[in-house]
């Protein structure tokens, strides 16, 4: 009956639906890459330099004879990947540090916080270059360096969560009734602070689809995998004689996260119900 | 005014702790990479030749213990030794310093554009709430927000300098024009156009949405409802209370995300060929020349940290409530 | 015709009727709907009542009854389009205030008609000097120049009681104390003399010292200006306090009115007579209690003081919240501790639940140091030990079942999980719920029923000692007597002790054996609840006496003995 309220309160975001329906035509885009297009999106296919729709090339080819539909479809499942999993790591470090720091406060807040601050204050784009390039670009080294730049907020918020709830009297209950810390957190605390943490990582998503494709568009993509932000990375000095090889993948990736925004509104306000103020005076 | 002098020490203090600690990951990154830290700090593994390596071993003593070694790369950092770029046979510093002013006037620009722009939309947008125009400016601010930078740059000098050709596509100003004076400065300035404009986007974007937010938060408070019993006409509400209170938190975030506008600019200047430090960045990771990368990350969080300082500096002037003798 | 007179007594003022004068405000038929997702049609349904020059009306009723909604039309301050005015008229002076142009409007907020909120401390703009607040409602209503109206600002202060009035208007309002703020707000009510003052529930966020000094103020300005107040309240004492007419309100519609001596001493409607009923007063027939068997829990010398703000570089404040408090509960007991906000009352029960660690001074439960205790020493005094909260809407984990809630405890010290649901099913039972209330969760309660649900959950342990921390200041008056009345008959059937934490001296004199008086973090005055109210020493115990409201005003004596209380 829960569940049936939340998709009620999230249908009733138009938004919400829609971005919900292109994230899905990208999941099974992505999913089916290797069906729809089997040869490798690294192969030549077809002539250079074609435009959209000629010679039976849907979005064209790139300055190697390379198939930009075939692109996007192989690059939804790197962006998609790489996203997911940034962000779960993200969520794992800052989850557990602001967690700690607000469950326990005191020198261990004083300390985790200084620390987060730290992160926070430091340019997080040249950080994340500049990981990545250290380390090599593969797959682990770009979810990595997203990941370390990712967290502060997600521990922000989940330290705020954790200091609020510590200090309500359910958990002031728990404690006093003799329930253990684990049991606190995981029982008491934890399933109460969930909603913000879904609308926020369901927003970091995007911010992680970004940045890997901000990455690959300097050239520190995963050199084996075929990435939208490598595509208009790729076709950037040809814009003058072939605008779709960049037009193409950047609205692949605009659309993807649109519809990954448009979705963290929505479990907002579904999560939420009282911080969306729609209908309000 | 007797807090000044401490609150900007306290401040200044942190700011010291902060640029240690980045010194400090910039020795980490150096040593966890893989490879010989000496080949590491010559960039480009195997092309630097052995002369130069074994000169980087001496300087930074790379055959002492780790500490010596942290001791020693603090020492230089301290003295404004960031290093030697080989490829470019140049100091880092120097390198630094001849792209550093492309880059401020770029982003400063761009700032200013997001912020003036975000707060105005926002404000009309929180005003006529669930209008039309509301309505757009909240699809425009999400469409800047999901779009990448570099893709719109690219875009736009498609439309405005390829086809329409009413602007520069890249470059800081005319080379060989032999301009001088204010007709440089018109120069700069159209050069400057598109790449403030896509760099300021995203984040007139999230200041519109912040904006609007904090409007409508404010919008109910009990403190305009106050001033809504005192007869005040309903402009005059908006102007005299809600839209200070409201803009206030919008300011104290854009200071803290001013510096990540350094990060966008690698893009922009990419796109562009701004010749500041985020196409320096682009060069660098090109040629792998890691001493330049480690500088530019450097400098950059110093100006985080001097964006940082100057917007507690103007919250502290606006806001009553912070007493900056605290 | 010096019509009332505000001298000393706190009696109300005889009622002065103008039968040839026009009302001031003349509510009509007057009905406000609500949203289609609220839970009722009409916030205010066909609500009728006329406000008279020179008078205090007082609109009594609890949460939910539409009283303050009334205030708010009157003002133009309706959050439209969600809810607005369905029907009726509002005559201000014979014109109605519902169909006058927006401008015409304005002049009459602020400038005829003014309001004073319940919450002082976010009434104001926080980056306003607080007299240029008030000078700006000079500036709209009338055409005196800069200069004139720095003074009349000054002159207000003044006037509302306001401290160094010259200097005050500079501050900003975190400056202030609630009670001060609630004088400039006042002062930004009288700042053009207006003829009807509307005051929601103003003294609701204040202490009570500091209540009785709003109240004061109140009364003798509207005797000074002779102006309409229509004064809003949940709270029969502060109504017999300042009132000359009552007018009842339920569910939105207008239940009884009439003139203060009527409602208050010969109430004719059921519900009037249950709200007096519910008016927390010391029971005349509880017997003397004698103390016997060694101390249950025995505090000494406890001192806590707490760092407010302060970091790497800086300092923070020091405020002290316990200055060697010593008290001693014995078996069967209830200790009444009693004090404002800041006063440091809850200090104690925090430390006796180990919510809290004083800074020095020992606990003795049953002989042992609670603060000699680790952890894991301290756990089995869970089980010895219990609290009811203060906000029953933060005590239960809105996530869990009522049964599980209850259980958790029990379960944690190794009980069998199903027989301690069985047993939280029984526990329900005792405190006036059904037994199927455990397969529900917290949302699907109110008030009342889930701070029941909060005291099972501390019987569910089998305590011997209940720390109640303010366990009804949350509630309406009719559920807090009933509450009160579940506590008080639990703890003799159980024979529990208990430590009653309030603010509300009327409360603890309905359910103590014995009153501690705390102020700045010290006991300063402690004995049997009899001669602490019947001759209170200290001089702020008088003060705090002295300033309950409605003190001269008897319960009628049908109604004084609980009629009503029932679940």
């Amino acid at each position: 009956m829960q569940s049936m309220n939340f998709w009620r309160a999230y249908a009733r975001n138009k938004g919400a639906v829609i971005g919900l329906l292109i994230m899905a035509v990208v999941v099974v885009l992505g999913l089916f890459a290797p069906l729809i297009y089997p040869e490798s999106p690294w192969d030549m296919v077809n002539a250079p330099f074609l435009g959209p729709m000629e010679e039976g090339s849907l979005l064209g080819t790139d300055t190697l004879g390379r198939d930009i539909a075939s692109g996007i479809a192989h690059g939804a499942r790197v962006s998609l990947l790489i996203g997911l999993t940034s962000t779960a790591v993200a969520l794992v470090i800052g989850v557990t540090l602001g967690a700690l720091a607000g469950f326990f406060g005191g020198w261990v807040d004083d300390t985790l916080m200084r620390f987060t601050e730290l992160f926070q204050t430091i340019p997080n784009f040249v950080l994340t270059v500049v990981l990545v390039a250290i380390f090599t670009p593969s797959q682990g080294s770009i979810v990595l360096a997203i990941a370390i730049v990712s967290w502060p907020p997600l521990a922000r918020l989940a330290r705020a969560e954790f200091m609020a709830l510590r200090s309500r009297e359910f958990v002031q209950a728990a404690i006093t009734t003799g329930q253990s810390n684990a049991t606190i957190i995981f029982r008491e605390i934890l399933p109460n602070s969930l909603s913000p943490l879904i609308v926020s990582s369901s927003l970091m998503v995007a911010t992680a689809v970004l940045l890997e494709s901000s990455l690959s568009f300097l050239g520190l993509g995963d050199p084996n995998a075929m990435s939208w932000g490598y595509m208009v990375g790729a076709a950037r000095t040809v814009i003058r004689q072939a605008w779709w090889m960049s037009f193409f993948p950047g609205l692949a990736i605009l659309l993807t996260v649109l519809a990954l925004n448009l979705i963290g509104e929505g479990l907002n306000d579904a999560l939420n119900p009282r911080v969306a103020r729609k209908g309000k005076a | 005014m007797a807090g000044l002098p401490r609150f900007l020490a306290g401040r200044l203090i942190k700011a010291i702790v902060i640029l240690f600690a980045i010194v400090v990951i910039n020795f980490l990154l150096v040593h966890a990479a893989p490879g010989d830290p000496a080949m590491v700090m010559a960039g480009e593994a195997g092309a630097a030749d052995p002369k130069f390596v074994e000169q980087l071993r001496q300087q930074f003593g790379l055959d002492r213990p780790l500490l010596e070694q942290l001791a020693t790369y603090v020492s230089h950092v301290a003295t404004g030794d960031l290093g030697f770029s080989y490829r470019q046979q140049q100091s880092v510093w120097d390198l630094l310093l001849a792209r550093l002013p492309a880059t401020l006037v770029l982003t400063l620009t761009a700032f200013v554009f997001a912020l003036v722009v975000g707060i105005v939309l926002g404000t009309l947008a929180a005003v006529r709430a669930g209008s039309v125009s509301d309505s757009a400016i909240t699809v425009l601010a999400l469409l800047a927000y999901a779009t990448p930078i570099y893709w719109v740059g690219l875009m736009l000098m498609l439309l405005f300098s390829v086809q329409l050709g009413w602007l520069p596509a890249f470059g800081y100003e005319t080379v060989g024009g032999g301009l001088s004076g204010f007709a440089r400065m018109i120069d700069i300035g159209e050069h400057l156009l598109l790449p403030a404009l896509t760099l300021g986007m995203f984040y007139m974007a999230v200041y519109a949405r912040m904006t609007r937010a904090s409007i409508l938060e404010v919008r109910d408070m009990d403190f305009v409802k106050t001033a809504r019993a005192k007869g005040l006409s309903h402009g005059a509400v908006v102007v005299r209370h809600v839209l200070r209170n409201a803009i206030l938190p919008v300011i104290t975030v854009a200071g803290v995300q001013a510096g990540h506008l350094i990060g966008g600019s690698i893009l922009i200047e990419t796109v562009f060929a701004w010749p500041g430090l985020g196409r320096l960045a682009f060069e660098a990771v090109l040629q792998r020349d890691y001493q330049v990368l480690l500088g530019i990350f450097f400098i950059s969080s110093v100006m985080v940290i001097v964006f940082n300082i100057l917007t507690d500096l103007i919250y502290s002037l606006v806001d009553p409530r912070i007493d900056l003798a605290r | 015709m010096n019509a009332v007179a505000v001298s000393s007594s706190s009696a109300p003022s005889p009622v002065t009727a103008f039968p040839n004068r026009q009302p001031l405000l003349d509510v009509r038929g007057l009905s406000i709907a609500l949203p289609p997702s609220a839970d009722r049609e009409l916030a205010v349904d066909a609500l009728t009542f006329t406000l008279n020059p020179n008078e205090i009306l007082c609109v009594v009723g609890e949460s939910g009854s539409g009283k303050s909604m009334t205030a708010h039309a009157v003002m133009g301050l309706l959050p439209v389009p969600s809810v607005r005015v369905a029907a009726g008229a509002l005559l201000f002076k014979g014109n109605n205030v519902l169909t006058m142009s927006e401008p015409e409007q304005r002049a009459l907020r602020g400038g005829r008609i003014a309001m004073v909120f319940q919450e002082p401390m976010t009434a104001l703009n926080p980056l306003m000097r607080v007299g240029d607040q008030v000078e700006e409602s000079l500036r709209i209503h009338t055409d005196l120049d800069r200069t004139a109206r720095k003074a009349r600002v000054i002159e207000l202060f003044a006037q509302v009681g306001l401290p160094n009035p010259a200097e005050l208007v500079r501050s900003y309002p975190f400056r202030l104390s609630g009670g001060q703020r609630q004088r400039v707000m006042i002062a930004l009510a009288l700042a053009c003399e207006p003829d009807v003052l509307i005051a929601d529930e103003p003294t609701t966020a204040l202490d009570v010292t500091t209540q009785k000094q709003i109240l004061d103020l109140i009364r003798s300005i509207q005797a000074e200006r002779q102006m309409g107040v229509m004064f809003i309240t949940h709270d029969f004492g502060v109504v017999a306090e300042i009132a000359h007419r009552v007018a009842v309100m339920r569910h939105g519609k207008l239940v009884e009115i009439g003139t203060a001596d009527e409602v208050l001493n010969r109430p004719s409607h059921p519900y009037t007579r249950q709200l007096i009923a519910s008016v927390p007063h010391a029971m005349g027939d509880r017997p003397p209690f004698t103390p016997s068997g060694e101390p249950l829990l025995l505090a000494e010398g406890l001192h806590k003081t707490f760092h407010v703000g302060g970091g790497l570089f800086k300092k923070g404040k020091e405020v002290t919240a316990g200055k060697n408090i010593s008290l001693t509960i014995h078996p069967g007991e209830t200790v009444g501790l009693v004090g404002e906000s800041g006063s440091g009352k809850s200090t104690l029960g925090r430390s006796v639940m180990g919510l809290m660690k004083p800074d020095s001074g020992r606990l003795l439960y049953k002989g042992t140091d609670l603060l000699s205790l680790d952890r894991r020493a301290f756990r089995p005094f869970r089980r010895e030990i219990q609290m009811v909260f203060q906000d029953p809407y933060a005590s239960l984990n809105p996530r869990r079942m009522v049964g599980e809630i209850i259980a958790q405890g029990p379960i944690a010290f190794g009980e069998a999980p199903a027989q301690a649901m069985a047993r939280a099913s029984d526990l329900l039972a005792m405190v006036g719920l059904d037994a199927s209330a455990a397969k529900r969760f917290p949302h699907e309660f109110s008030g009342g029923q889930r701070q029941r649900i909060s005291i099972a959950r501390a019987l569910a342990m089998g305590p011997s000692l209940l720390i109640a921390d303010e366990p009804v200041s949350a509630l309406d008056v009719s559920v807090q007597a009933q509450v009160l009345a579940l506590l008080d008959d639990i703890r003799h059937r159980l024979n529990l002790s208990m430590l009653f934490i309030t603010h509300d001296l009327r409360v603890a004199s309905r359910v103590c054996d014995t009153i501690a008086v705390m102020q700045r973090g010290s006991i300063v005055e402690m004995g049997p609840a009899a001669e602490v109210f019947g001759n209170p020493q200290h001089p702020y115990t008088q003060s705090l006496i002295d300033a309950i409201p409605g003190r001269g005003w008897e319960i009628p004596a049908d109604l004084s003995h609980g009629e009503g209380v029932s679940a």
